[in-house]
């Protein structure tokens, strides 16, 4: 017990006296959650849009203003007739043109029926599909209005409403990606490379000459980034809180018990590569590309999983981060408990048991 | 007494053979050194006896301790330094010898009357990282952290390699007092001015031991009678005994050549006729003793 004592000391110095250790561990955090919270949004604010409104009246109006208060829109440009739409998509000045018909008003008194006509420019899919969506979205709101309003009533109505994440902040969608990326990066690559390092100076070789059990060896370097890891998500979670207003429906217990045996995971993984690797660019390299690229693509982090064609489905099913990242949407966003997830703490507990044993038969404790 | 046992024990990677059929002994609280140029396989041999590389075949047992079976208690009982640094250079020269004194379950103070000589020295820089240690001092920490728990075996691969000439003077004054502490000591050196300073030496070359005894019994073997030339034009004045003395064995030393011949001092004068020549009989060093050896193989 002194032993390890003394090694996780050891292992702390080495930590906290390397700035990019340091750097790795708390500033990269931050700095991920910023740019995937802010920067890789789905969400869309201030669309410049278009319209040609050839009624002007009472409704086309509410219509107009509806959508130059919501903050999906800006009105880049009033148009005066059709002729200036295809210049206007060419400048790229706007994304979106709205056209409301003549008599608007008239029309739906009288007839109960009008027409608005949207022209999106689709050369970015996403942000077409997007625009339409809220742009639909805002004509039903209006509707309804008329509807309560007036005797007229609407020819059709659709309510749809977003369960878990109502206004669909697709920063709440990254950040448990983003702790299971940062978990891989510190519990995976910042231990992987340790041990390497202990074999690539040659203070491996001092360390197996000692009384140390190869138990010993493992447990004193995975202790000090265990703890950091706690240290971080809690971090993360408490970024996430105040930038992010992120909830958690779920139970901090179920939370942390998730994040706990996953970091047990991503520490697992981390031995089984330096066991196996002799060099620090090598453990470096499969912490990234074994392990961070998929975190990143494969995991339903950013890519839904039921987009994937069948063969990459198939590929995610063996990904352990995305066992967490779905953990964590479910306690966090839906309030799940071990009822709705004991698969995922079961595949997780399952993946961890396989490295370790990996892990241990591959350990040496001779040189050759 | 007997401490160390080497048997029969061979090593090979990849078809290079490092070690081939290597035995000796070493006495208890003897200085047994190990000489060889680079490459002979003193490294191998050092790891293997550390139970860091486990032999192809053969065994070794140390202090009645098989080495293959009993690994993890002979771990406790050798201390090791290893060629290269290989201590943490971002740990301060304390908090390296704190931590290998805990790992070891002592404590400094325990034995510290063992290292003091030699940690005394580097005590004024003991906040300093050992990554900004010199190379003397590197050394001087190296060894107290491998005798920190008082070892009964200590395994030094060429100690004094890269170590200025002072130093290496006093390394080995300081091997002495642990030998008296009672600690056997194997030493590897690929300077053989450092072979006279042990009590046995074993000479190494391509994984074999050419041979095993003490400083005085390979220098009284030396079975020629051997003479200093010097001459301004060394490699002519070497072509120019090699006519005249085909069987002698000539070697250059520096500035000068040793020849090596059953020929008395006066017979040589009298065979030698060239000017501005230096002849001198001297007694062998370990170094001619070497080339002999490895020259009879």
């Amino acid at each position: 017990m002194k032993q390890l004592i003394a090694f996780i000391k050891k292992e702390f110095f080495h930590i906290f006296r390397d700035w990019r250790t340091l750097i790795v561990i708390f500033a990269i955090p931050a700095i991920q959650l910023i740019v995937f919270g802010y920067a890789i949004s789905n969400d869309l604010n201030n669309i410049s849009i278009g319209i040609l409104d050839k009624s002007n009246d009472e409704f086309s109006k509410k219509i107009v203003s509806k959508m130059t208060f919501s903050n999906f829109f800006k009105i880049g440009h009033i148009l005066q007739s059709e002729k200036e739409i295809e210049k206007l998509f060419k400048s790229g000045k706007v994304k979106e043109v709205v056209i409301i018909q003549q008599n608007f008003s008239k029309s739906i008194i009288k007839n109960g029926i009008a027409s608005i006509q949207i022209i999106a420019d689709a050369s970015e899919p996403n942000t077409a599909n997007l625009a339409i969506n809220y742009t639909s979205a805002l004509i039903n709101n209006f509707v309804q209005d008329i509807s309560k309003t007036t005797a007229i009533v609407p020819p059709y109505s659709i309510e749809v409403k977003m369960l878990y994440n109502p206004t669909l902040q697709s920063s709440w969608m990254f950040i448990p990606g983003i702790i299971a990326l940062i978990l891989t990066l510190i519990s995976v690559m910042l231990t992987s490379v340790s041990i390497v390092k202990e074999k690539e100076y040659g203070s491996m070789e001092l360390l197996l000459v000692t009384p140390l059990k190869s138990l010993t060896i493992i447990i004193g370097k995975v202790v000090p980034y265990f703890i950091l890891s706690i240290i971080n998500i809690s971090f993360i979670f408490l970024l996430g809180h105040i930038f992010f207003a992120l909830p958690v429906q779920g139970s901090l217990f179920t939370l942390y018990m998730l994040s706990t045996m996953y970091i047990i995971l991503a520490l697992s993984i981390g031995i089984f590569i330096s066991v196996n690797v002799a060099n620090q660019q090598v453990a470096m390299l499969i912490s990234l590309v074994a392990l961070m690229l998929p975190t990143i693509l494969l995991s339903g982090f950013i890519f839904p999983i039921e987009n994937m064609p069948k063969w990459l489905q198939l590929f995610s099913i063996i990904m352990p981060p995305r066992y967490f990242i779905e953990g964590l949407r479910g306690i966090m966003l839906k309030g799940n408990g071990f009822q709705e997830l004991w698969i995922n703490f079961l595949v997780i507990m399952f993946m961890t048991f396989i490295f370790i044993i990996l892990s241990i038969k591959r350990f040496k404790s001779r040189l050759i | 007494m007997e401490a160390i046992r080497v048997n029969n024990i061979t090593k090979s990677y990849e078809n290079i053979n490092a070690l081939s059929n290597v035995s000796f002994s070493i006495n208890q609280t003897e200085i047994f050194g190990l000489i060889g140029p680079d490459g002979a396989g003193k490294t191998t041999l050092i790891r293997i006896l550390t139970s860091l590389i486990l032999p192809d075949e053969g065994n070794a047992y140390i202090l009645n301790l098989d080495l293959k079976k009993d690994y993890k208690q002979i771990r406790k009982i050798i201390g090791y330094m290893p060629q290269r640094f290989s201590l943490y250079m971002d740990l301060s020269v304390e908090e390296n010898l704190q931590f290998y004194a805990e790992i070891f379950g002592v404590s400094i103070k325990d034995n510290y009357y063992l290292i003091e000589p030699i940690y005394k020295q580097i005590e004024p820089y003991k906040e300093r990282k050992a990554g900004k240690l010199s190379g003397g001092m590197k050394q001087k920490l190296a060894l107290s952290c491998a005798l920190i728990h008082r070892p009964k075996f200590l395994l030094l691969d060429e100690p004094t390699t890269g170590v200025d000439a002072i130093s290496r003077i006093e390394f080995w004054e300081m091997l002495k007092n642990y030998q008296n502490e009672g600690i056997t000591i194997l030493v590897s050196t690929p300077y053989m001015d450092e072979a006279l300073q042990c009590n046995r030496l074993a000479f190494i070359k391509e994984g074999k031991i050419l041979t095993v005894a003490s400083p005085s019994e390979i220098l009284n073997n030396y079975p020629f009678n051997i003479y200093d030339i010097k001459n301004e034009n060394t490699y002519q004045t070497i072509e120019y005994f090699k006519k005249i003395i085909p069987d002698a064995i000539i070697n250059r030393f520096g500035q000068s050549l040793h020849c090596s011949t059953q020929l008395s001092f006066d017979e040589i004068i009298q065979a030698t006729d060239i000017n501005n020549i230096l002849i001198e009989k001297i007694e062998p060093t370990i170094e001619d003793c070497f080339l002999w050896i490895s020259q009879q193989q």
